[in-house]
Order: C-alpha cells, then sequence, then structure tokens
C-alpha cells in the first residue's frame, strides 16, 4: 500500500472509531445554518439574498472546529517523527493528512450544502452551484488550513492563534465562493468566481502542502 | 556505516556537546550513556535526521545523510521517547501502518509471529488504549522486529519493560548485530549485550 494512501486510510479508520469530531463539526454547521432562518422569519427573498454568505460562513467555521487537531495528536504520540524520517518525502505524506481532513471535515458539508439550502428557498441551479462552489472551496480550506495548524503546532493557547492566522487567509475563498452564487441568483452566471476559485484551490494544491511541511520541521527541531 | 565529525549540538542557549566523533560499523552497536539533560537524546535525533547538527557532518557510507536522504531513511529505524501507537487502532493495525510509513511490505502473518514473540498473542485485535504501558511498549518493539533495518537507533528501549521482555528485546539485539546489523542506543542500565562500545556525553 502506498504510503499517502495508507494515512489517508488510518485516519478515516481512526475517525469512523471516535465518530464525536466529524459529528460535531457537521451537527455546527447544520445546527447554525438552521438558525437564520428560524431567527429571520420567513421572508424568501431576503433569505436567498443571506443564504450564500450563511452557508460558507458556516462551513468556513466548521472547518475551523477540527483544525487544530490536524496534527496535534500525531505530534504528540511521535507519529509526526516517523513520518519525518520515513523514505517518503514527508510532503507526499502531508499532502495524505490534508486529503483525509478535506473527506472528514469538507466532504461530509458539501454533500448536506443542498439540503440546507431548501432552507434558505434556493431553486435547483442555485443549489447546484454552491455544491460546484463548496467542492472547490472546501479543499482550498484545509490547504490553507493545514499550514495555520502546522504553525501553531504545540504552541499554548493555540487555538486563538490559529484563527488569527487563518481566517484572514480563508476571506477569498468566502468571497468568490459566496460569491459565485449570488452571481448566479441575479443572472449575472457563476462561471467567473467559479473559475477564480479554482485557480486558487490549483495554486493552494501546488503551495500549501510545501509550507506546511516546512512549518511541521520547524514544530519537530 | 555510519559516522560522525565533530558533532556540536546546542539547545537555547546552552552547548550540550560539542566537538563529538563517533563510527559505528556493521556488527558493531554503540551504548550512548550520560546524566540526565547531557543531550543523549539530542545527539539520537541528531543522528536520525530529525535536527540538523550547529556544527559537524554525520555521514552513512561515506555520503551526508541530508544528500544521501532517502537511502539512508530506508536503512534507518528510530524508536523514540513516543512510541507512535494510535490508542484507537488495534495492535495489529499499527504494525500495518508503520510498515506502511517506513515503505515496506509486511505480510500478515510475520505481524502476527511478531506480536506472539512479544507475548501479545490474542490481543491483536484490542485496541491499544486499552492495553498496559508495558504492553504497548511490547506492540512497539513488535515493530522494530518486523523492520527489515540495518541502522536501529533506539531511545531508551527498556523503559517499562518486565525483566523477560528485557531479555527478547536484548536478544533481539544481540541478533541484530551478528547478523551485520548496527544499533546506538541510551539506556540507563548497563546492557547484557556484546559487542558494544560506550560513548559518554
Amino acid at each position: 500500500m502506498s504510503p499517502i494512501l495508507a494515512i489517508v486510510r488510518r485516519d478515516l479508520l481512526m475517525v469512523m472509531r471516535r465518530k464525536s469530531e466529524v459529528l460535531t463539526a457537521l451537527f455546527f454547521f447544520v445546527i447554525v445554518t438552521s438558525l437564520f432562518p428560524l431567527g429571520i422569519g420567513p421572508e424568501p427573498t431576503l433569505l436567498r439574498k443571506i443564504a450564500p454568505g450563511v452557508l460558507w460562513v458556516a462551513a468556513l467555521l466548521a472547518t475551523m472546529l477540527g483544525l487544530q487537531r490536524m496534527f496535534a495528536a500525531d505530534h504528540a504520540d511521535g507519529t509526526l517523527e516517523q513520518m519525518a524520517i520515513s523514505p517518503t518525502p514527508l510532503v507526499m505524506l502531508v499532502v495524505g493528512k490534508i486529503g483525509a481532513h478535506w473527506l472528514v471535515s469538507g466532504l461530509p458539508l458539501v454533500l448536506v450544502a443542498p439540503v440546507l439550502g431548501i432552507q434558505f428557498d434556493l431553486d435547483a441551479s442555485a443549489l447546484g452551484v454552491l455544491v460546484v462552489a463548496l467542492l472547490l472551496g472546501t479543499p482550498l480550506l484545509s490547504l490553507i488550513g493545514s499550514i495555520g495548524a502546522a504553525l501553531t503546532l504545540g504552541v499554548r493557547g493555540g487555538g486563538v492563534l490559529l484563527s488569527l492566522l487563518v481566517l484572514p487567509l480563508f476571506i477569498p475563498a468566502l468571497i468568490f465562493g459566496a460569491g459565485a452564487v449570488e452571481a448566479h441568483i441575479s443572472g449575472l452566471g457563476a462561471g467567473g468566481h467559479l473559475s477564480l476559485l479554482a485557480a486558487m484551490l490549483a495554486l493552494a494544491v501546488f503551495f500549501a502542502p510545501w509550507a506546511t511541511t516546512a512549518a511541521l520541521r520547524i514544530a519537530l527541531e | 556505516m555510519l559516522s560522525a565529525h565533530g558533532l556540536t549540538c546546542v539547545r537555547g542557549d546552552r552547548r550540550l556537546f560539542s566537538e563529538l566523533d563517533l563510527i559505528v560499523d556493521g556488527g558493531e552497536w554503540l551504548h550512548v550513556r550520560g546524566e540526565n539533560g547531557a543531550g543523549k537524546t539530542s545527539l539520537l535525533r541528531l543522528l536520525a535526521g530529525l535536527t540538523q547538527p550547529a556544527e559537524g557532518e554525520i555521514r552513512w557510507c561515506g555520503e551526508k545523510i541530508t544528500r544521501a536522504d532517502e537511502e539512508y531513511r530506508k536503512n534507518l529505524l528510530f524508536f523514540g521517547h513516543h512510541g507512535a501507537l494510535k490508542e484507537d487502532l488495534t495492535a495489529l493495525e499499527n504494525l500495518e501502518f508503520s510498515a506502511a510509513m517506513d515503505g515496506a511490505e509486511l505480510a500478515l502473518e510475520n505481524a502476527l509471529r511478531a506480536l506472539q514473540r512479544f507475548g501479545l498473542k490474542g490481543r491483536e485485535q484490542l485496541p491499544v488504549r486499552v492495553l498496559s504501558a508495558g504492553q504497548k511498549r511490547r506492540v512497539m518493539l513488535a515493530r522494530i522486529a518486523t523492520r527489515n533495518a540495518r541502522l536501529w537507533i533506539l531511545d531508551e528501549p527498556f523503559t517499562a519493560l518486565d525483566v523477560k521482555a528485557v531479555d527478547l528485546l536484548a536478544t533481539l539485539i544481540g541478533e541484530h548485530v551478528t547478523q551485520g546489523g548496527m544499533a546506538i542506543l541510551t539506556s540507563h542500565q548497563t546492557m547484557p549485550i556484546p559487542g558494544g562500545r560506550v560513548v559518554q556525553l
């Protein structure tokens, strides 16, 4: 088995053994997005207008919830050391970790988002754009978040620092992700926003694992 | 063959050791000794390539380890204070995952045999979190037994082991060394393995 697949498989297996972590983030997403229509009241035009922003902000915060634990356990039990001296380059293993993080915390959000979107009176095509935008955006969040998680590894009170580091970097994803759905609803077409989101994802896929690896090496010193 | 020349290790603003030379060839093992805080673990981490020395260089078969990276790591087994065990996974899954990390194939029967040798028969499918501290240590030792590496770097491998397991591990290291392997280890105990040299920090 290739080491990257082994990492993904192990992380998924551990999540299956301890489901609370993944379910916490998912329930957070579901509840936060459900509170808005309840609080604002049944006014379809207003709900349609705020839907993209609310769903995206909730997705950002739900991703933040589990971010700190991305490398923390591996750091504490010495797995990270073993990864660093594995014959496979550390950056490849980091790609595996980020992939596993997305499968656990990003993909479930993408899957429930269309159901939650119905609460905001979004029509089928807008829901489709929302799913595509989240599909491009959530891996971006995992990739950027991994840099912050690695930088704050072993820092006491790292949670707050992590939010301060990472949330500003999430802003472009938020703007273009939410913007794609808004543009679609207003009839402008989501193509431009989605292309920019995809371009950012491509950049992040290339650079983020290297930055994360460098940060992890500092943490191991 | 692993050799180090003029190694200096600085942690914070303290100089732990300087101008340290050591060499270990096939069939030899080194016993690193020193007081608590003398830099034993720091030395082992340097040798494993986890940290960079302030001065000096480490060579594997004549090549600097930073350059012969992959080649060196394939031949290296590093066993630190933390055993890299996942509490939620079973002993068997832990072994399989470590082997995959090391880029090695591990047949199921080999893994089972190693666990059996370390007295974990019947506990292969239990999550590691329910095992005792000594049994967890034994799972880590089973990993040493399943890994084909020429150089073993073991940091305090005898901690938390009972007399029987200490003997077993000493035998394992002895076998490895007589088969032409190398080992570098720290321990406060005297070691019942022949052919060793002492490095005093």
